[in-house]
């Protein structure tokens, strides 16, 4: 009897034990392990191709290269029960995105549509960047460039304008108020570029119909420089489209590579949003 | 006589030794205390900062929400009186005890379910949440929520550092006679440690 009873609360001690451990090791999985070797884009959740992948981390490394603010893309399949701001908190903490002295990191962070639950995505940046990039711009980024292309499963091009806006930020090319100003004006910035489009066409329409009546040889040369503005403005305006970021082309690939997480810090600052 | 001069010599040598090791070791022990206790006290400043923060938003909230017609006023007041305690009630940080910390903890966990209590009321006013200004004002609360939760870690973080370091064997003779007590933790408070949700 008594023998018995030692054998159960063994039994009782080695359960116990054993749900403790797995949960000790459930918490520690619950934030991914940082990356080896050190990558900026990483699609745990399987959302990009690989050439997406490479553009966008190609594109991150260079900006690291030339400013060392560190922009990092990660994708999961879950956030464990956490909410997503203090889960990318956690990351970018975890992962030391942006260099010790700085802080100057920014983590985009993705949760995909599932059949249960809804699509989430968070922007947090670095203690340094909360001046250049504020929560509210954080979230006009999230509502006006990655929700509407996410909502069209065109999660490459909504990234990639989101990207090119933070470095711009970072970089300083423009404020955050001025983003914003714009970012409410909806597509007020595509408009404008559309008007000179036409413009330049009611131009060269005009041009085209008086060089034909006047003399032939200056068709050609007359019309080469206006041609190439077409095309120059054309691929202005494509800005917020899904190609904006075409990068070089891809020879350049292999070459250098992320030196690595410089050990920045997050203050919990940030925006979230869903589709 | 000679060689017992010797003896007293290497008496006194090998003492000296031991007790110059001794200042050697205790200045390092109190150097890293030092060092440790700065970073709990300059964690407290940022913990502060991220309370501030909140306490500057607030009226800037109440305003937007004031100019919804018709808005329950009594929800707007508590927040009011609850943000007026709270920032009354601060902590020294070179003298933190855990009854100081207990008073300042409820405070502002006052002005937190006041500030949920009000996030319900809001529920029923679609027009305000459909405003730029509600919305921005929104991000701005819920990234300042999740400030001060992510603060509050860190804090708690390097506090257990420091408790560890002076309460441990050979440290804890120096800590007790320097001065140097145990810092208090911030509780968990409703649901872990994580930001109270500002959904809507």
């Amino acid at each position: 009897m008594n023998n018995m009873k030692t054998k159960n609360s063994l039994l009782l001690t080695g359960a116990l034990l054993f749900s403790v451990l797995s949960g000790i090791c459930l918490s520690a999985q619950d934030i991914p392990e940082r990356p080896v070797p050190p990558r900026l884009v990483n699609d745990f959740a399987g959302m990009l191709s690989d050439w997406e992948v490479e553009t966008l981390e190609e594109k991150l490394v260079a900006f690291n290269d030339s400013t060392s603010n560190q922009i990092a893309i990660v994708t999961v399949s879950t956030l464990s029960g956490y909410d997503i701001l203090d889960y990318t908190q956690r990351l970018g903490e975890k992962w030391g995105i942006g260099q010790r002295q700085l802080n100057n990191g920014i983590l985009i962070l993705v949760k995909p549509k599932t059949a249960d639950s809804g699509g989430e995505i968070a922007i947090v940046q670095g203690y340094g960047l909360e001046g250049a990039i504020p929560d509210i711009t954080c979230a006009q980024i999230i509502d006006y460039e990655i929700v509407p292309a996410f909502r069209e499963t065109d999660y490459f091009g909504g990234l990639n304008a989101a990207t090119n806006t933070l470095m711009s930020l970072a970089r300083g090319e423009f404020s955050s108020d001025e983003y914003g100003r714009k970012a409410k004006k909806g597509s007020g910035g595509d408009f404008p570029v559309g008007m000179i489009i036409f413009i330049i066409f009611i131009i060269i329409i005009t041009m085209f119909g008086k060089s034909k009546g006047s003399n032939n040889r200056n068709i050609g040369s007359g019309n080469l420089p206006l041609w190439l503005l077409l095309s120059l403005l054309g691929s202005g305006g494509s800005h917020k489209g899904s190609w904006g970021g075409f990068s070089g082309g891809s020879g350049g690939r292999g070459g250098g590579g992320f030196g690595g997480f410089g050990g920045g810090s997050f203050g919990g600052g940030g925006a979230r949003g869903s589709w | 006589m000679k060689k017992g001069c010797l003896i007293s010599i290497i008496i006194v040598a090998v003492i000296a030794f031991f007790v110059v090791s001794l200042i050697i070791w205790g200045t390092r022990v109190y150097n890293n205390m030092v060092t440790l206790n700065e970073g709990v006290t300059s964690q407290w400043g940022n913990v502060e900062t991220a309370y501030q923060r909140r306490a500057d938003l607030i009226p800037n909230f109440v305003n937007t929400v004031k100019g919804a017609a018709d808005f329950e006023q009594s929800t707007l007041t508590q927040v009011i009186e609850a943000r007026a305690k709270a920032t009354q009630v601060t902590i020294d940080p070179t003298n933190m005890t855990a009854e100081n910390m207990q008073q300042f903890q409820q405070a502002q966990g006052e002005l937190s379910s006041a500030i949920s209590r009000l996030m319900v009321v809001v529920e029923q006013y679609p027009q305000l949440k459909a405003t730029q200004n509600f919305r921005d004002l929104q991000v701005e609360l819920e990234g300042t929520e999740n400030r001060i939760s992510v603060e509050r870690r860190k804090f708690n973080e390097l506090a257990m550092s420091f408790n560890t370091y002076i309460k441990r064997f050979p440290q804890s003779f120096i800590a007790g006679p320097f001065g140097f007590g145990a810092k208090p933790y911030f509780e968990a408070q409703q649901g872990a440690e994580r930001a109270p949700e500002v959904k809507f």
